[in-house]
């Protein structure tokens, strides 16, 4: 039953508990807000802007906050009220500097249209200057707290949703301020610059430093896309002036994130207008790169591809795709190697990230991707969260897991050999050692099993193979298994009883599971430990990988993979092959190709002389660099398309200049699932062209037929061919995209997989023993070395070391090491040190902190300078030929 | 005392955090909070700086400066202003050369106003760390002054 009530004499029906706000909003009346951010649940009705009459009622309630009742007749704009909101507007004014035109959030300010609309000009309290030094301690967000109307919301979203809990109010009556940490400034608090504040502020008190001085709200164009760094997918709104990308600015229509962000998607897209663009093509003569016209750089890789192919077969030819491209330039790339080149030697990056999981969800469900969407995350009952330093890669789920576990009740087992921020959250922390996975997740099922907490209805109806599983398990007794992982027996039993009796438990993990030699075992393990407990098929359960790159479930989905086309169809399946060859009229090669590191190692022997390289940075971001280096070195013919110069880059023969993402169209697929449009913002720099743009043309030159008036019909032809894409058309992307399988165009997408039966039909337990990493530390080399990300730089920091900010304020690469092995070796915090494996050595300064387990050491791989890739180990996994990044065996010395 | 002795003491929880604060203060020889165990007390008790920070700079009776060894606070309520509190306060304050909200540079005395003690009676009165002086004249006020001074040897 509603409640029946009149507001400004509409007669409205709402549900109990709707706010008296919330019913206006109903009936199209508009009540200005100062605080109340009721999309958020944040009400607390302070500000007293939003006050309305209520007949009967002595006081004027603030409507934000106030519930309706039934008969309730409410007057939103009566003289009482416009008196009270004038008097309420003229106190902040008279503790308000009055500079609007020269103020950054002038046309934007809910201050400024609240006195424009009341037409209030002047304060008769007077004014009484506030006169606090402004914050510019950071390079993104500049605080002005003169102009601060204490709302409370930047305190709300930095606490209740951000959960960093950098900020908060200090201080009391007229002196009242918003402090940050010791109330010594944003930089030495714990802010980690995620601008949520900025994009809640309703004033002028926090703006985004870089885009000062560069246009008001009126002056730019705002185009939504999709943030090109990390894997969640998150949408925002480039602000576009004098064709030029002025700052990012939250799309609360966005679906995946509303209007969260991380540091690098609002403050990080500065490296577009660096002035060290690639702006024309470049070709090697006599040792040096030298510019060159699109029609010379083409005809000469057009003459190089050709002869070489000619000379020693296709196969001696490869392609790496880029999971930063768009789905329709990786679907091209991976056309132009098999139709143009004959060669099914394309891959890319995944392969050094979840090609394990590919290979091994593929292997026990039929299909290797998230099975849960990310907003299914905050309504898990349990979060099993391994090999995934969520809050650093993934900021944007990081939060949907924080809100499991602080608003919904949900627990969180983390399992992680570093103390990763996540891990305050936890009701257990496991911390194996680092490669001992398999291990951990066998002794969990073998409680789970001894202690009857198994699933056997899931089990009987709906897997197989559970006995072959079943008895490698039972192998692994909580001793054995803490014997091997060093995580207490206690606390592996704790944990198996938590997520074994969860309603729905959700396995999250990410590449401190993939990234070892037996990556694909532990992905199996994943699989087993979900479907043993009947955790798959259902909302908020499942096992979920979390991708690394922007388009990197994309550039796999479009077949950038030595052994399948565009949606996983198999290279060797004679049908399929017939498909796309009929659709490309070419004959097509049906020998599965080569992977990345297989690539390189070719290349090193000779048998590969001719590559390109799409928007990827091989020389940075595989393993064993000097290794890897060498094998492009020594490539006889290597292409490289970028924005800028790489590492890559330096050692090509010719390089092409590609875009930004602010520069083209196309669509991305995130990490669950979900294709969503990126959109042209602004024209290309110079003579750049879009990665599709340049196979198109190149293909022509080649004599193939390629050609295309835009984005949207690549994808026309992927939805053809392709089961998965089959109803993902461009006009239905405009909003929310969808995510796959949509095999028609009336299909709305797909939210979780395997919900009646699994993709391949049945699930399939894959018993798994435990093996030990390929490396392990030594008499010589005593220290297992991972690596991994930080928040502040993304991948090799080809971008991210472009961007401003983000260098101040993360401007070199740190060794992680324990306190403990610190003190032993007398290394003192900030020290540069040395470290080194078998396969080569590195300086960097020291952190100390308990993050690191003792014995081990963490770096990140984004710097250059001290590459953490010249040390890690080229060792793969055998399935999915995955390098192991996250072990192998260093020794630390002193320098001097 | 040690900060972790001190949330053992009244239990690690929110609801403790004014008399942990307080004792923390008190436990400084300089009776001030000092940024060092704002940190340490965050960590112990697992509540976010900002958040301390917060709390603790509402009540004035709290420091973030370092201060004397000796508080003087002097009342500032209607009664004591009444009785002369003003000349109490002007003899203080020339006597240790200090103004108000100020330390004497041998660290003995800090110099404050307060809101009422609750000893009308007697006014006008003093607060000197947790001993109330009323009655107060100005040689009384410079008596105690110097009996302080003695017994620190100063």
């Amino acid at each position: 039953m509603g409640l029946k009530i009149k507001i400004d004499n509409i007669p409205l029906e709402v549900p109990e508990g709707t706010t008296i706000l919330n019913a206006a909003k109903k009936a199209g009346i508009y009540i200005p807000t100062l605080c109340a951010m009721p999309e958020l649940g944040f009400t607390p009705g302070s500000c007293r802007v939003c006050v309305v009459e209520v007949e009967g009622l002595t006081n004027l309630p603030a409507s934000c906050v106030y519930p309706v009742r039934d008969g309730m007749v409410i007057h939103t704009n009566s003289q009482r009220v416009k008196e009270a909101r004038r008097m309420v507007l003229e106190l902040l004014l008279s503790n308000h500097p009055l500079d609007c035109m020269t103020c950054e959030k002038s046309g934007d300010c809910a201050l400024e249209n609240l006195a424009y609309e009341l037409g209030v000009k002047e304060s008769r309290f007077g004014r009484r200057e506030k006169r606090l030094p402004l914050d510019e301690s950071n390079p993104f967000i500049v605080r002005d707290l003169n102009k601060c109307v204490l709302c409370g919301r930047c305190v709300e979203i930095c606490n209740e949703i951000q959960q960093t809990h950098a900020i908060n109010t200090g201080y009391r009556s007229s002196k009242s301020k918003i402090i940050a940490g010791l109330d010594e400034g944003l930089k030495y608090s714990d802010c980690v610059f995620c601008g949520q504040c900025v994009a809640v502020c309703p004033v002028g008190a926090l703006i985004d430093k870089a885009a000062q001085g560069k246009g008001r709200s009126w002056e730019f164009r705002k185009v939504h896309t999709i943030c090109n760094y990390c894997g969640c997918g998150c949408g925002f709104d480039l602000n576009i002036k004098d064709k030029k990308v002025v700052k990012v600015t939250s799309n609360s229509e966005s679906v995946v994130n509303g209007i969260n962000l991380c540091v690098k998607g609002r403050f990080g897209n500065d490296y577009i207008h660096r002035d060290d663009r690639l702006t024309t093509p470049f070709i090697r003569k006599n040792g040096k790169l030298e510019p060159a016209t699109w029609e010379e750089a083409l005809q000469l890789i057009s003459d190089k591809f050709k002869k070489i192919k000619e000379e020693s077969g296709s196969d001696s030819l490869a392609v790496l795709s880029s999971a930063k491209c768009t789905n329709e330039e990786n679907f091209l790339l991976m056309k132009f190697a098999r139709a143009i080149l004959g060669t099914n030697n394309v891959d890319h990056c995944a392969r050094l990230c979840h090609s394990s999981t590919v290979a091994g969800l593929a292997s026990a469900f039929g299909s290797g991707a998230m099975t849960n969407s990310i907003k299914e995350i905050a309504n898990a009952s349990v979060i099993y969260l391994t090999g995934s330093n969520t809050t650093e890669n993934h900021p944007i789920i990081a939060l949907e897991i924080k809100k499991a576990v602080t608003k919904n009740g949900a627990k969180l087992i983390v399992a992680d050999p570093r103390e990763i921020e996540l891990a305050k959250y936890a009701t257990v922390w496991l911390r194996q050692k680092p490669g001992t996975d398999v291990a951990l997740f066998n002794g969990l099922m073998n409680v789970i099993i001894n202690e009857g907490l198994e699933d056997k209805k899931f089990i009987q109806e709906r897997t197989e193979d559970y006995e072959k599983m079943k008895k490698v398990v039972l192998k692994y007794t909580p001793e054995i298994a803490e014997k091997i992982t060093g995580v207490p027996a206690e606390d592996i039993r704790k944990a198996a009883r938590i997520y074994a009796t969860a309603p729905c438990a959700s396995i999250i993990y990410s590449m401190g599971i993939t990234q070892h030699t037996t990556g694909t075992d532990n992905v199996l393990s994943t699989a087993n430990l979900a479907m043993l407990t009947g955790n798959v098929g259902k909302e908020s359960t499942g096992v979920n990988p979390l991708r690394g790159q922007s388009n990197v479930q994309g550039a796999c989905d479009m077949g950038a993979l030595p052994n399948v086309y565009s949606g996983y169809q198999a290279v060797t399946d004679s049908q399929v092959r017939e498909k796309f060859s009929q659709a490309w009229n070419v004959e097509l090669p049906d020998r599965i190709g080569l992977t990345v590191v297989e690539i390189l190692n070719a290349a090193y022997e000779g048998k590969i002389r001719g590559i390109f390289v799409m928007a990827e940075n091989p020389a940075m971001s595989d393993p064993d660099l000097n290794h890897a280096r060498e094998a492009l070195k020594k490539t006889e013919f290597l292409v490289v398309s970028d924005m800028f110069m790489t590492e890559t880059g330096e050692l090509a023969d010719v390089i092409l200049p590609g875009v930004s993402f602010a520069e083209k169209d196309g669509t991305i697929t995130n990490t669950e699932r979900r294709v969503q449009r990126i959109r042209k913002a602004i024209e290309p720099i110079g003579e750049a062209k879009p990665e599709w743009k340049i196979i198109c043309a190149l293909a022509q030159k080649m004599g193939y037929p390629m050609q295309y008036n835009s984005p949207a019909e690549i994808m026309e032809e992927i939805a053809n061919l392709t089961p998965i894409y089959g109803g993902i058309l461009y006009p239905r992307l405009e909003k929310e995209g969808l995510q796959w399988p949509c095999p028609n165009s009336n299909h709305p997408g797909t939210k979780y997989l395997h919900q009646e039966k699994f993709t391949r039909g049945k699930g399939k337990f894959f018993p798994v023993e435990f093996k030990e990493a390929a490396e392990l530390p030594d008499q010589e080399y005593p220290f297992i070395f991972t690596t991994g990300r930080v928040l502040y730089h993304f991948h090799t920091g080809t971008v991210t070391r472009r961007s401003r900010g983000l260098c101040e304020i993360y401007p070199e690469a740190l060794v992680e090491i324990n306190p403990q092995d610190a003190e032993e070796l007398n290394i003192q915090d900030g020290e540069v040190i040395e470290v080194s494996s078998r396969r080569g050595k590195i300086r960097a300064k020291t952190q100390i902190t308990e993050k690191s387990g003792k014995g081990v050491i963490f770096m990140s791989f984004h710097f250059y300078e001290a590459a953490a890739n010249l040390l890690t180990n080229a060792a793969l996994d055998p399935v999915s030929k995955i390098p192991e990044y996250k072990v192998c065996a260093v020794k630390l010395q002193k320098i001097n | 005392m040690i900060i972790k002795d001190i949330v053992y003491k009244y239990g690690n929880k929110r609801e403790n955090l004014i008399q942990i604060l307080h004792e923390i203060q008190d436990a400084d020889p300089q009776n001030y909070i000092s940024k060092e165990n704002l940190i340490r007390l965050s960590e112990i008790m697992n509540i976010p700086v900002s958040d301390i920070t917060s709390t603790a700079s509402f009540y004035t009776m709290f420091s973030f400066q370092p201060r004397g060894k000796y508080i003087i606070r002097v009342c500032g309520s209607p009664p004591c202003h009444i009785m002369g509190a003003e000349t109490i306060f002007e003899v203080i304050s020339k006597e240790l050369k200090i103004a108000k909200g100020e330390t004497t540079s041998d660290g003995l005395f800090t110099l404050e106003e307060t809101s009422c003690l609750g000893v009308c009676a007697v006014a006008p009165a003093i607060m000197i760390n947790d001993t109330v002086y009323g009655y107060l004249t100005v040689e009384r006020v410079k008596e105690i002054l110097a009996q302080i001074r003695k017994k620190e040897g100063k």
